[in-house]
């Protein structure tokens, strides 16, 4: 049984726009080359070449058809660790490995004291943890605390390294604490939801829901679902070899 | 490790000895990367955020590009093969002794019959280098693989627009407000693209998506319009029709841009009708309704008529061209209501997509406020923009309608005044070019002579084709011949059938360079393998007698080449992406970027370009050899791209030109050129101002500066052709005006399809087979994690994806009592396959697809050979025939575009059926497992790739 800090100075965490995510994989991929030198190295892989390649992955993205009454619709999801304020996987810990850091909220396992028990992953409803099988450890998304305050990268590459690479812009970094940081009003305007906001954990990290679709004329401002003819087509030519144009 | 009980973390870690920046090349985006290196290795690739292709950002491919820099599938060593083909047994040799054994063989070639050399390259992005080499070695059987995979879209913006989708052009992300999407097209431009929906998206633009597969891009999309594939051509042109008739068309764009008010000559059974009619200096005319007249179209003074007859000074009939176009479209047989069946689109969503289509570009019309200067010197001071966009890919260009299908799209861009205008679809520098580009085709060949001209290039009448007296084709790939006239990037996929069949004559070599031709990048597969093997009875000797090939990884082609010339990875070699070749530009500037090596290879292997170079110069080719017969170039392709001049003063970087560095597009050679990129972050850009920015084809500042950059030969207006005249000099061909006929058999098919509008006709396949029997389309498209990257063997992507299923709606599954997870097997007319069934809802019910090129032949790319790739991934290319279905006795056309040549991939038909329960599990058809060749490393068991840099940093 862990303790987590009764509040944290920040909520640091991800805001993901499932309505411009393509499911391209970048955040995922790139997420995996960061983190297998960085904090948590290596993100092991095994069998990469052979029948069953299984790897360490902080980040993964799910594509499926959401099918329902009126049509389907193919929705890319990606998951990983939600950073959550009530985080079931450090109080379900018994060693003090996982932990939520009290100046940014960060969720975080300190290896050398993990003994690989995976109550944590267990405990946690997204699925967020990843067992390293070589190490014996537990590893995930560290929100790049390698990289959000590291003073040897340029100031535009500290954010994770999922924010900085998606190249539809829907992944976005920030103080979710603070509701005037630039992801607050985000979420804010665009009603970004919680991830299973039911179970309770109060995940920081946050989903904006697809927009409306615009499936009718009046979606882009056309007054009408159809063009009105020109009632004679004769006449439309007429009209036609009247007209006086200009180059 | 040590014990470290305190949770404090290292928030600065050391994360690089040292950042270099180059270019990506996992897939054709070419974006600009930042290469952190530690102790020798490569730490971490990121997207270059001061990079006009990616600004910052990277895909999941770029991102695995680590392990395909180590991956245990690169060769290592010149291999020599000592067993029959496809055996894989090699011996490593030296490369002194490859390059010898090359310039033999090529060398004989050369002074006997150069084209006995057919040279064509893949996944090539030195195409300038690589065309100007056959060139100088005096063949014209090159060309690059174009023609399997975007020629229509090329072709037809080029002798349309004077640009054309994907590289030449983009939408104007910022401005949009609608934005189609035609076919699949998670492809080219994949950063572009994604990063340009993000951006319209959250502008609140509407993006309709055309395809009849609701995947990636496709499911953000706004309105998914699941199209029958090979109808989106008959679908524009009811859009065309509903607009036609509501007078929606900006005529005033047309009047002054395209030549919708050329006089077309109305003669019928005249060997000029159909042609513009033409002043004595060869002026098109147009009806000047002022002078009530005839008028050079050209004059900035002439008042056009767009509609009615008139009468010519010899006394016939003229009318322009738009008078065709409103005609052709306005007939009902383009009415929605006709349409809606064949495409699967229902009348009332083409008509509601037309409303909206006229609604936005009219009503919504945006303002850019600047002053710019128009071809005839007249001021503005504003540009009008109509915020319609449009993109458009494989899915158009992969069938044989494909050629007018793209320029029944650009006829809609135009009616409504969408091109090169705020919030339209825009043209990268250096496009638009002339329409189309100045290049024709080099016709002879000589021995130990240079061709007279590229071995590629864009004819405009019969008197360009590459073909004998008789008409009968002179390429080995039959480009540029009666059968497929326009053939702009040549046929690659026809290139080992033709050679094989010795039709129209046997090669003596084949080499290429990055293409998988005995795969995923051939028709028919299997066919190809036993083409490559197969022997001539009586002399015992291969048909294809020998096989170059150059590439940097085990791929399937390996085993049946006699000589393998190992490639280096993208971070250990130079390159330059070149405006001479398919440019990196953006819609407001010009763009070109280099490679270098950024780690030196740890194996016996050397860039293609490096070695193509080095044969050059031993075979002796001029451009390759200073006089006293030393090489040209003994800096290997780093002197070659800061030295080589293709016309005086340009060369293959547009930078930092000039003695002193400050020259732009032209100036004399800078030997510290490359250091300039480098120091640069690799890559030069060139900014175009506000009054520069749009209407380039009709903008007189672009248009000098583009003279003096060198992207144009002079500063004239490029007008668009609505009306393509070359077609129609083709077609009159076929009627049997002209010197120069077609063979007797190909005289309909010419009179059929060069029609100088846009005409819709069912793909050929459809067409030829029996569509009761084989009901469903079959497609396939690659997963964007994936797309044209150069393999699937990468640890990391193919934890992602390592077999591919077959998607079937689910309705057309319960149909054939099919069920997810099942096995079936797939027959075309060709062909037949097994592969196991995922169900979906977001697909055409017609249509059946798959990921493609995730299928690998057991042991090939250093897989182990229970891989998934190889036991259960598959290939759709059995089912694709490179010909088209036989008619009893009637000659087999190549399956193609009849204008383009580009296959038609996605012209495909089949039936399918459940296999039977001990049929389960494995796919088919499947090949003996590929042996590693020597040098091939051990694949490793476990990989924690990154684990010594943490042991470095000692955290």
């Amino acid at each position: 049984m862990t303790m987590l800090p009764q509040k944290t100075g920040k909520k640091l965490g991800l805001v993901i726009d499932l309505d411009i995510c393509v499911g391209c994989q970048a955040c995922a991929v790139n997420c995996k080359e960061w983190n297998t030198g960085g904090h948590m190295a290596p993100l092991t892989d095994q069998d990469p070449y052979g029948p069953a390649p299984d790897g360490v992955w902080f980040n993964r993205v799910h594509s499926y058809e959401a099918r329902g009454g009126c049509g389907s619709q193919t929705v890319h999801f990606p998951r990983s660790c939600l950073h959550c304020q009530d985080a079931a996987c450090v109080t379900v810990c018994p060693t003090g490995a996982s932990f939520k850091r009290e100046e940014d909220g960060i969720v975080l396992v300190n290896e050398d004291k993990c003994i690989g028990c995976k109550l944590c992953s267990w405990a946690c409803p997204y699925g967020a943890r990843e067992f390293d099988e070589v190490e014996g450890v537990m590893k995930k998304c560290t929100l790049c605390v390698d990289r959000i305050y590291n003073e040897k990268l340029d100031p535009e590459d500290r954010v994770p390294a999922c924010v900085s690479t998606c190249p539809a812009g829907a992944r976005h970094f920030g103080d979710l604490g603070d509701p005037d940081s630039d992801v607050s009003r985000l979420v804010a305007e665009r009603g970004g939801m919680d991830l299973m906001a039911e179970m309770g954990y109060r995940p920081t990290n946050k989903y904006l829901p697809p927009r409306p679709r615009k499936r009718d004329a009046a979606d882009v401002g056309a007054a009408s679902n159809q063009l009105n003819p020109v009632q004679d087509q004769s006449s439309a030519f007429l009209k036609w070899v009247d007209k006086v144009l200009s180059r | 490790m040590s014990a470290n009980m305190s949770d404090a973390v290292e928030t600065s870690p050391k994360v690089a000895d040292e950042v270099k920046y180059t270019t990506c090349y996992m897939c054709a985006c070419r974006c600009g990367i930042k290469v952190y290196l530690q102790d020798g290795k490569v730490r971490y690739i990121q997207g270059n955020r001061n990079h006009p292709v990616n600004r910052g950002v990277l895909c999941g491919k770029g991102s695995a590009g680590i392990m395909q820099h180590y991956s245990p599938a690169r060769l290592s060593k010149p291999l020599k093969r000592v067993g029959p083909r496809g055996s894989n047994e090699f011996v490593e040799i030296e490369w002194d002794e490859a390059l010898e054994i090359a310039t033999e063989w090529l060398g004989n070639i050369r002074k006997t019959d150069p084209k006995k050399l057919a040279f064509f390259t893949g996944r090539d992005q030195s195409q300038s280098l690589t065309g100007w080499w056959a060139s100088q070695f005096g063949t014209f059987n090159h060309a690059a693989h174009g023609g399997f995979c975007s020629v229509n879209m090329a072709a037809a913006g080029l002798y349309t627009i004077g640009g054309a989708f994907w590289e030449f052009g983009e939408p104007d992300w910022d401005r949009t407000k609608y934005f189609m999407m035609f076919g699949m097209a998670e492809d080219h431009d994949s950063n572009p693209i994604k990063i340009g929906i993000g951006k319209l998206k959250g502008r609140g633009a509407k993006f309709v998506s055309v395809n009849p597969i609701e995947t990636g891009y496709t499911a953000v999309a706004d309105e998914w319009v699941g199209i029958r594939p090979g109808t989106d051509g008959l679908f524009v042109m009811a859009l065309i029709h509903e607009l036609l008739k509501a007078d929606q068309v900006d005529f005033d764009y047309l009047a002054r841009y395209t030549n919708a008010i050329w006089l077309v000559i109305q003669d019928e059974g005249a060997a000029d009708h159909g042609l513009f009619a033409r002043d004595e200096d060869g002026n098109p005319l147009c009806w000047d309704q002022e002078k009530k007249a005839p008028y050079n179209a050209l004059a900035a003074d002439a008042k056009p008529a767009i509609a009615g007859e008139y009468t010519l000074a010899d006394g016939r009939k003229a009318v322009p061209a738009f008078q065709l176009f409103a005609q052709r479209y306005l007939d009902e047989q383009y009415a929605p209501e006709k349409v809606a069946d064949t495409c699967g689109v229902p009348a009332e969503d083409i008509k509601r997509i037309a409303a909206e289509l006229a609604h936005v570009a009219f009503k919504e019309e945006i303002v850019y406020e600047a002053e710019w200067t128009d071809w005839a010197g007249r001021k503005h001071d504003k540009y009008i923009g109509r915020p319609v966009s449009m993109h458009a890919m494989r899915g158009i260009s992969a069938h044989s309608n494909g050629f007018h299908t793209c320029r029944a799209i650009h006829m809609l861009q135009m009616i409504l005044g969408s091109i090169e205008c705020p919030g339209g679809f825009r043209f990268k520098p250096p496009f638009p070019k002339p329409i189309p580009p100045g290049l024709k085709p080099a016709k002879e060949v000589a021995p130990n002579t240079p061709l007279g001209g590229p071995p590629i290039g864009f004819p405009t009448g019969p008197e360009d084709l590459v073909v004998e007296a008789d008409g009968t084709p002179k390429r080995i790939d039959k480009a540029y011949s009666w059968e497929h006239p326009m053939a702009s990037h040549g046929l690659m996929h026809m290139v080992i059938h033709n050679a094989w069949k010795g039709d129209p004559y046997p090669v003596d070599t084949l080499m290429m360079f990055m293409a998988n031709m005995s795969w995923n990048s051939s028709m028919n597969t299997k066919g190809v393998i036993e083409m490559l093997t197969d022997k001539n009875e009586e002399t015992g000797e291969y048909k294809i007698p020998r096989i170059i090939y150059s590439d940097a990884f085990f791929s399937e082609m390996v085993p049946y080449a006699d000589l393998i010339l190992p490639d280096t990875t993208y971070l250990e070699r130079y390159d330059c992406i070149s405006l001479l070749d398919r440019p990196i530009c953006e819609a407001d500037a010009a763009a070109d970027a280099i490679r270098y090596p950024v780690v030196e290879p740890d194996r016996d292997v050397r860039g293609f370009q490096e070695v193509l170079l080095d044969l050059g110069a031993r075979l002796g080719l001029p451009g390759m050899t200073n006089e006293d017969g030393s090489p040209k170039y003994p800096g290997g392709y780093a002197d070659y791209i800061v030295n080589h001049e293709r016309a005086p003063g340009i060369g293959p970087l547009a930078g930092w030109r000039g003695k002193d560095g400050d020259k732009q597009g032209r100036g004399e050679v800078n030997p510290k050129q490359l250091e300039k990129y480098i120091e640069n972050q690799s890559f030069w850009t060139y900014h175009f101002k506000d009054n520069q920015r749009f209407y380039k084809f009709a903008n007189k500042d672009y248009l000098e500066t583009a003279v003096e950059l060198g992207f144009i030969p002079k500063a004239e207006q490029i007008v668009m052709q609505l009306y393509s005249e070359p077609l129609q000099k083709f077609r009159l061909a076929a009627e049997g005006h002209g010197e120069i006929q077609p063979p007797e058999r190909e005289r309909e098919r010419v009179k059929n399809y060069f029609d100088p509008l846009p005409i819709w006709y069912p793909p050929f396949e459809e067409d030829q087979v029996d569509n009761g029997e084989y009901p469903l389309h079959a497609l396939t498209q690659r997963p964007m994690h994936m797309y044209h990257s150069w393999g699937s063997q990468n640890a990391w992507s193919r934890q992602i994806t390592n077999f591919n299923k077959i998607f079937i709606h689910e309705e057309t599954a319960a149909k054939y009592n099919i069920e997810d997870g099942d096995w079936i097997w797939i027959t075309s007319y060709h062909g037949r396959i097994k592969a196991q069934v995922k169900t979906m809802t977001g697909v055409n019910k017609d249509t059946i697809w798959t990921w493609n090129a995730i299928g690998k032949r057991r042991g090939s790319w250093n897989l182990k050979p229970d891989a998934p790739e190889g036991k259960k991934g598959f290939l759709l290319n059995h089912l694709i025939s490179e010909l088209l279905p036989e008619k009893k006795g009637d000659y087999r056309y190549s399956n193609s575009d009849p204008i383009t040549g580009q296959a038609a991939w996605f012209d495909l038909r089949v039936k399918i059926e459940k296999a039977a329960p001990e049929e389960q599990g494995e796919s088919a058809p499947q090949f003996p497992v590929m042996e590693p060749v020597p040098g091939v490393q051990n694949r490793p068991e476990l990989l924690q790739y990154g684990a010594e840099f943490r042991k470095a940093r000692g955290d």
